[in-house]
């Protein structure tokens, strides 16, 4: 494997209902980053039904071109067909490095593709670097629960993949009008080549806010005492335009669907701001957020470990103090639109 | 008769786990072996799908020769056979290397019974990558079929399967050709108490044990630390939020401190209401 042959960084861009998903926004910033570091070119891979359009919007995001396989066999994500054109495309143009975001689809199409290369992929990273004169990828991630940060390294093999957290990675500030090169490819597959088939999507008919990419999180746990304690979350979520999240043992108790489960054994999150509210912090709840940019931390036992992890806490009933929050809140931010509204 | 083979593994529990701060390091000795909570359904499910149409549920692991305790638990839960494979060789394997070693393994098991179905928990806590099960989907060359929460229909007879995919928000029912492999998600179902026969079959059992030479037409530059492309190269305690800092005063002035800080991002409120 002659490595000069590999340049250039890639992102796999993700299609989320009729737009680039979020995380590919952000792997196109971090990955504009290791490009420029690299004096080389920022690709991304779109696969899909009438995604061509999509080009455009990566652009606007960094990307100095797109490779395109649009065809109607791509119009759900499966594995097969994606690996395909993914493969071919890594074998025809040779990035240096691939990053796809740590999604279902971004981990499962990674880990098929690394594994017919082959070559390395690191999951779930949540720092990224480049060796200027080597190219050599610095992909770090939390290993063993989070007890540890581990630095993983691909040094034999081309391309050099990872998956990355959604919420990690920063986006570029859009530029309008900055345009690229869209290199329209296919590859020859058809329908009996594919062994799966999406029958039916089944979307959640709750409009649930997806807690894995919200800016914004509001968590409850067990010291909100009952189901009707904990509605001071949902309202202090609403006022903030924030997802709700909760600790296994609400989950557990039911005041809330296993969805919002924040935690080693519920969803890994990294929102702006995270608040922990009535919520002890045991290591398999904070492994889950203690990446969150802001950590605001509300509990009446000093002593609860979910301080060490905060940035601020208030020690103090919440049943008292949220709902002081979110007048104080309200009255903030309806201060400013009324201000706004007099402007008009 | 359907064959499920479950992909299982023994993990330290991470949740107790110790590290010995100069070297980052785990203690391994301060934090109990258990089976991978997430291949606790793989086996579950498999039980149930035995239940259901009839058949027969193998589990295979690789790991150090404790591992065996992680097939006994597996036992219980109801699994008729179990395998592990165990050598120095195997060492230090990524994803791609374990999923090599795996793969030479299921084909061993398949030649003494052949495999319909495969099913690997979502992802392992020391690992914790959920790379391996659709590493040995590609190199079974089988389909692989990720965030799987629910198993609608095996159907033997005409090779087919059909199952749940978890979406973000919702899930997809896909229709897939036997032979597949299967991640679970943890929601698919509930690991119940074991059985007391089982458990007493548990206790006495022995699984098959093989070493790298068992294994037939195996290269060893694919295995342990040497076949495997990704490297640690290091470590580090993660950083831990400087914060803590406690607010003071009255409730309604600790409020109002704290409203202060979350209005310097306040672009964040605004977006977030939009
Ligand atoms: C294998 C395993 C996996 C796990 N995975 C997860 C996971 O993914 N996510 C997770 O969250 N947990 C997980 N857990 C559970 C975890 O260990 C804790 O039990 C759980 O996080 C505790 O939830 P809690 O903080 O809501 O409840 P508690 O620990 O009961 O804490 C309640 C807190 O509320 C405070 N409080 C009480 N009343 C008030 C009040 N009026 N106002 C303010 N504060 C008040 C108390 O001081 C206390 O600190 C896991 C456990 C195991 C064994
Ligand atoms: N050493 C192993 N032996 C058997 N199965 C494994 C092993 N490592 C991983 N697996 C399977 O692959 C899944 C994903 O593991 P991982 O990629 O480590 O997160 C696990 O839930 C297991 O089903």
């Amino acid at each position: 494997m002659n490595f000069d042959d590999y340049r250039g960084v890639w992102v796999f861009l993700e299609e989320k209902d009729g737009v680039i998903a979020p995380v590919s926004l952000e792997l196109l910033g971090a990955g504009r980053r290791l490009a420029d570091k690299r004096g080389s070119e920022l690709s991304g891979v779109l696969i899909g039904e009438g995604v061509n359009i999509l080009a455009a919007s990566a652009f606007e995001y960094g990307a100095d071109k797109v490779f395109v396989y649009d065809d109607p066999i791509y119009r759900y994500y499966r594995t097969e067909a994606y690996m395909r054109a993914m493969l071919a495309c890594v074998e025809k143009h040779k990035p240096e490095i691939l990053l796809y975001g740590a999604t279902s689809t971004g981990k499962d199409l990674a880990s098929a593709v690394a594994t017919d290369l082959p070559t390395g992929l690191t999951a779930d990273t949540t720092q990224l670097d480049v060796e200027e004169d080597t190219g050599l990828l610095l992909a770090s991630r939390p290993a063993f629960g989070g007890n540890i940060m581990a630095t993983i390294l691909c040094k034999k093999y081309r391309p050099q993949m990872a998956t990355v957290r959604p919420k990690v990675m920063k986006a570029l500030p859009r530029q309008p009008g900055r345009t690229g090169a869209v290199i329209a490819e296919s590859i020859p597959l058809r329908e009996e080549d594919v062994r799966t088939k999406v029958l039916e999507i089944v979307r959640a008919t709750t409009r649930r806010v997806r807690i894995d990419e919200a800016d914004i999180i509001v968590a409850g746990g067990k010291g909100l005492g009952s189901p009707a304690g904990f509605q001071v979350i949902h309202r202090l979520a609403e006022t903030l335009g924030a997802a709700v999240g909760a600790s296994r043992d609400v989950v557990e108790a039911g005041w809330i669907g296993h969805h919002h489960q924040v935690g080693q054994t519920g969803v890994t999150v990294t929102p702006k701001i995270y608040f922990a509210i009535g919520i002890s912090g045991a290591i398999q709840h904070l492994v889950g957020m203690q990446n969150s940019g802001l950590i605001v931390a509300i509990n009446k036992d000093p002593a609860a470990p979910i301080f060490q992890a905060c940035h601020y806490g208030i020690v103090g009933d919440a049943l008292e103090i949220v709902p002081m929050l979110i007048e104080a809140f309200e009255s903030a931010l309806g201060r400013k639109e009324e201000a706004n509204a007099g402007k008009v | 008769m359907l064959h499920i083979v479950a992909c299982i593994k023994q993990v330290p529990d991470t949740k107790i786990i110790k590290m010995n701060p100069k070297t980052n390091t785990m203690d391994r000795a301060s934090a109990p072996a258990i089976l991978n909570p997430y291949d606790s359904h793989a086996v579950e499910e498999a039980v149930r799908l035995k239940a259901r149409y009839g058949g027969f549920v193998s589990v295979l692991t690789m790991g150090p020769p404790p591992a065996v305790k992680a097939i006994k638990k597996c036992i219980e839960i109801g699994a008729d056979e179990g395998y592990m494979i165990t050598d120095r060789a195997f060492a230090g394997a990524d994803t791609l290397a374990t999923s090599y070693a795996l793969t030479k393994a299921l084909e061993k098991i398949a030649a003494i019974r052949p495999v319909d179905l495969i099913i690997c928990g979502k992802m392992t806590i020391d690992g914790d990558t959920g790379q391996v099960g659709p590493g040995i989907a590609r190199r079974l060359d089988i389909p692989p079929l990720t965030s799987v929460c629910k198993v609608v229909e095996i159907n033997r007879e005409r090779g087919y399967a059909v199952v749940h995919r978890k979406l973000e928000d919702g899930h997809e029912v896909i229709r897939s050709t036997l032979p597949c492999l299967l991640s679970v998600e943890k929601e698919i179902n509930e690991v119940p108490y074991s059985s007391m026969p089982n458990m007493l079959r548990a206790a006495r059992y022995q699984p098959h044990i093989w070493s790298v030479n068992d294994l037939p037409d195996i290269d060893r530059a694919q295995l342990g630390l040497k076949g495997s492309p990704t490297i640690v190269s290091a470590v580090w305690a993660p950083p831990k939020p400087q914060g803590g800092k406690l607010l003071e005063g009255a409730p309604s002035e600790q409020v109002n401190q704290l409203l202060d800080v979350l209005l310097e991002r306040r672009e964040l409120l605004e977006v977030g209401r939009s």
